[in-house]
């Protein structure tokens, strides 16, 4: 049949790249990283020339909580390995250890997602708010934009395991499967920027 | 909110814009339904996700901007016709010329481009569709619902005022009280989402769906300066989806990122709007750029001068794209080192700039020229846009620019570049791929008409502010005195506005002349083309495009063809198709409820609008609809009506 090149299909591949779709996809959605990285890369860039605005207010080193923090890190972090996993039973076909595996990431992001917000009811509670000065304006939506971005990642997993309960490892759920674990790992790795550029040098900032 | 807030009833141009709009909307609806085409309507154009028809909806709506937008800037032109005049007064004056300027780039410019995009670019490279068919109508719904959202702030609300270019504080809550900036917000975020979705789609679509034998540098110039844009659009838009949500919390939510008070930084927006706008001047100028190519190589019946050179420097103009945003500002006071190196990678800007304009003029160089519209326009921009050029390297100067800063000669400027270049850009590729989209040539007596009209016109409205500029006249205002002598120049400008408005009324003209009186086009290749989307078997190519994928042996591939004569028998095989959906259309309109309780700031509306996209993208996860496919019957079918004919 002639086919278009969504539907030349490559029997040798792994199982999401097999489908003409299914690398078109994987491609477009590193393309749409790309576009997010623009993204993060802005909020980082307001944050850092916000960094000292803090308007007489309270300034992050008063804030900052190292054990929470080292907490979420440790979870997301360990959500990215797991969720690597996932990636690798898919690639064994073993769709119960794919789902496993997929259930713990979900859980270890679930806990990052409470802490975080934890922390924000905290930062309230203290008087810290996204109108208290520049500073936390640029801080509640760079850490906020990522918590956003976890929260939709747990609810697209989500959908994603119920379809591979329904049609198990096809061409099309795999590649569905991988483009979420390439989300997965892009938010851990945002993570990092925000462990070591908002937290780290944030418990060490005062007034100035 | 009261109701007489709500519609604007204070001001009779806009009473009187709003009735207009509600009896067209009305009469739009009465023909529908008298003619039966609801059902047409839905089933041929809101859910199809066939690239030519989406094309063809961005350029309809781009060609209702443009009036939209023409209209502002006559009224603008009319107010300043005379000094002390009151046809407009201070504040309906500066919505409409943060309107004329929103509207013209993002809402007629980009669609304009992007449209000629969609409908050429599967065909010149040998496609059946785009990467993402299904994606493709999402990027233009979520784009056609945001500019709606944008357009209708001028009779519920009331419009933005703070310019296109939005600068805090004055676009604050303070300065600027009420609906009118969130209209631009949220208008601009919501389209924003469709052009980032087209630069990905796009993209892919260009690097991986090239026939057999179509290498990166065979590709068509056109395809070339769609690939380039798109990634530029890929790194700027989303620079811009956080200026408008730090703006959009700024003003909404209390935050400050760009307030006076509490830290704020008002010159923080300036910088970021600029690092996306002033890509975004080259995502509207790259795709004419490549438009141009096609048109000057076809009508000099030569092959493009300097193919690699005009890929290289469009290259080179992507990248400093990126780096030259403080031009915009060198006023700002950044010190002597910033605001040179701003100027130079400006000016720099001007090498590769120049490589092209040489090419061109060296495609021509020995060819044989046929001077057709398309032709024209193409002649036409080279002149004027070099203009253009001139007086962007003199502002590039950063310590001359404290004089031109915020003139007229900074208005002329951008007019000559974003006039000549892309608005030429999109009447010259109009004309050109015309009978590609409707299967036959716009009437081309009326086209020249058209071009002369308009380009005189052109040239007596704004060169006259580039002296206008030097004599101190400073852009935004909404009047001035006799004695500030400027009354002479303003007078002969107002006149070739008027003129380009007759311009513009004349190609509307000639759509409908064409329509009734063009002799409809025999084969696909209207005008002896050189690339493979004059290759289709028939005018307006079928729904699957190409019954057989074409190959492509080198540059110029149908041209090559030609000259081969090569003719062999087709065996069909049967093609797969994507199915058709409404769920973008759905979706978008839910996005724009959304947009619209947040523009007012009624919660309710907004979380009902999200929740209702939220649930369309679900209900998309879960489709697994996997298209059809065209038999081979339909096909033979199909093909053999046109060998007929």
């Amino acid at each position: 049949m002639d086919h278009g090149y969504q539907q030349h299909t490559n029997t040798n591949a792994h199982l999401e790249y097999q489908s003409g779709q299914g690398r078109l996809n994987i491609l477009g959605f590193w393309v749409f990283l790309g576009a997010e990285v623009a993204l993060f890369s802005t909020l980082f860039a307001t944050y850092f020339v916000l960094m000292h605005r803090t308007a007489n207010g309270p300034v992050s080193s008063e804030l900052f909580q190292v054990p929470s923090v080292l907490i979420m890190t440790f979870l997301l972090l360990t959500s990215s390995f797991t969720c690597g996993l996932a990636i690798h039973e898919m690639r064994r076909s073993n769709l119960k250890g794919v789902i496993i595996w997929l259930v713990v990431t979900l859980l270890l992001g679930a806990g990052f997602l409470g802490f975080e917000i934890k922390e924000f009811i905290e930062y309230t509670h203290e008087g810290v708010t996204l109108s208290t000065s520049a500073y936390w304006s640029a801080f509640f939506v760079l850490t906020g934009t990522h918590g956003l971005h976890v929260t939709l990642g747990l609810g697209w997993i989500i959908l994603i395991m119920i379809q591979l309960k329904q049609r198990g490892l096809t061409p099309t759920t795999t590649s569905k499967v991988f483009i979420s674990s390439l989300y997965w790992h892009f938010l851990d790795v945002v993570w990092i920027f925000i462990f070591t550029g908002v937290y780290l040098i944030g418990m060490v900032m005062h007034h100035g | 909110m009261k109701w007489d807030q709500f519609f604007i009833t204070d001001e009779p141009l806009i009473v009187g814009a709003g009735i207009s709009i509600l009896l067209t909307g009305l009469g739009i609806i009465f023909v529908l339904t008298y003619l039966k085409k609801w059902k047409w309507l839905w089933n041929e154009w809101l859910t199809t996700v066939d690239h030519k028809k989406i094309g063809i909806m961005y350029i309809l709506f781009a060609i209702l901007m443009l009036f939209r937008g023409g209209v502002d800037a006559l009224m603008m032109r009319t107010q300043l016709a005379v000094p002390n005049a009151h046809f407009l007064d201070a504040q309906h004056y500066n919505e409409i010329f943060t309107t004329h300027g929103t509207i013209m780039i993002l809402f007629m410019a980009m669609p304009f481009l992007i449209g000629l995009i969609n409908v050429v670019i599967p065909l010149q490279i040998g496609a059946r569709d785009v990467a993402y068919p299904y994606l493709n109508a999402v990027s233009f719904w979520t784009f056609f619902f945001g500019a709606c959202l944008f357009n209708i702030s001028f009779v519920i609300g009331g419009s933005p005022s703070a310019g296109w270019t939005s600068y805090m504080p004055l676009a604050g809550n303070e300065l600027s009280p009420g609906p009118g900036q969130n209209y631009y917000l949220l208008g601009l975020q919501i389209s924003g989402i469709g052009t980032l979705l087209t630069g990905i789609n796009f993209l892919v679509t260009i690097l991986k769906m090239r026939a057999k034998g179509m290498t990166l540098l065979r590709m068509p110039m056109f395809t070339w300066s769609t690939l380039i844009t798109c990634v530029i659009i890929i790194f700027a838009f989303p620079i811009l989806t956080v200026a408008l949500a730090l703006m959009t919390f700024d003003r909404l939510f209390g935050s400050h990122f760009f307030t006076l008070a509490s830290g704020g930084m008002d010159m923080l927006w300036a910088n970021l709007f600029w690092l996306w706008g002033h890509p975004e001047v080259y995502i509207v100028i790259l795709p004419a750029f490549g438009m141009f190519s096609e048109i000057i190589s076809t009508f000099s019946r030569k092959t493009l001068f300097g193919y690699k050179a005009m890929v290289y420097s469009m290259l080179v103009i992507a990248g400093l794209s990126f780096v030259v945003w403080v031009h915009h500002f060198f006023t700002m006071g950044s010190g002597a080192a910033v605001n040179s190196f701003f100027s130079i990678t400006t000016m720099a800007i001007g090498i590769p700039t120049g490589v092209k304009i040489f090419n061109w003029l060296f495609t021509m160089y020995k060819g044989k020229i046929s001077v057709t519209t398309p032709m024209l326009w193409s002649l036409g921009f080279i002149v004027n846009f070099v203009i253009g050029g001139v007086t962007g390297v003199m502002l590039a100067m950063g310590a001359a620019d404290y004089q031109y800063h915020n003139t007229y000669f900074l208005i002329s400027h951008f007019h000559y570049v974003l006039i000549a270049g892309t608005v030429f850009g999109c009447f010259a590729g109009l004309h050109f791929w015309y009978p590609k989209m409707v299967g036959y040539k716009l009437n081309e007596r009326i086209g020249k008409w058209c071009f002369w009209i308009f380009t005189i016109g052109f040239n007596i409205c704004f060169f006259p502010m580039y002296i206008l500029g030097l004599d101190g006249m400073p852009r935004r205002i909404y009047t001035y005195n006799a004695s500030d002598g400027w009354t002479e120049l303003n007078i002969v400008a107002t006149i070739g506005a008027f003129m380009m408005g007759i311009g513009f009324i004349l190609l509307v003209y000639n759509v409908y002349y064409s329509f009734r009186y063009a002799k409809r086009e025999q084969t696909g290749d209207a005008w002896d083309g050189r690339t493979l989307e004059w290759s289709t078997t028939s005018a307006i190519p079928p729904h699957y495009n190409f019954a057989k994928i074409p190959e492509v042996t080198g540059l110029d591939g149908f041209w090559r063809s030609k000259q081969e004569k090569e003719t062999e028998n087709v065996e069909y095989k049967p093609i797969h198709m994507p199915s058709y959906s409404g769920r973008p259309f759905v979706m978008s309109a839910f996005l724009f409820i959304s947009g619209f309780g947040l523009v007012f700031e009624w919660w309710a509306i907004a979380i009902l609008g999200a929740i209702g996209t939220l649930i369309c993208m679900v209900l998309r996860s879960f489709d697994y609809d996997d298209g059809y496919y065209v038999n081979v019957e339909e096909i033979q079918k199909t093909e053999s009506v046109y060998k007929e004919v």
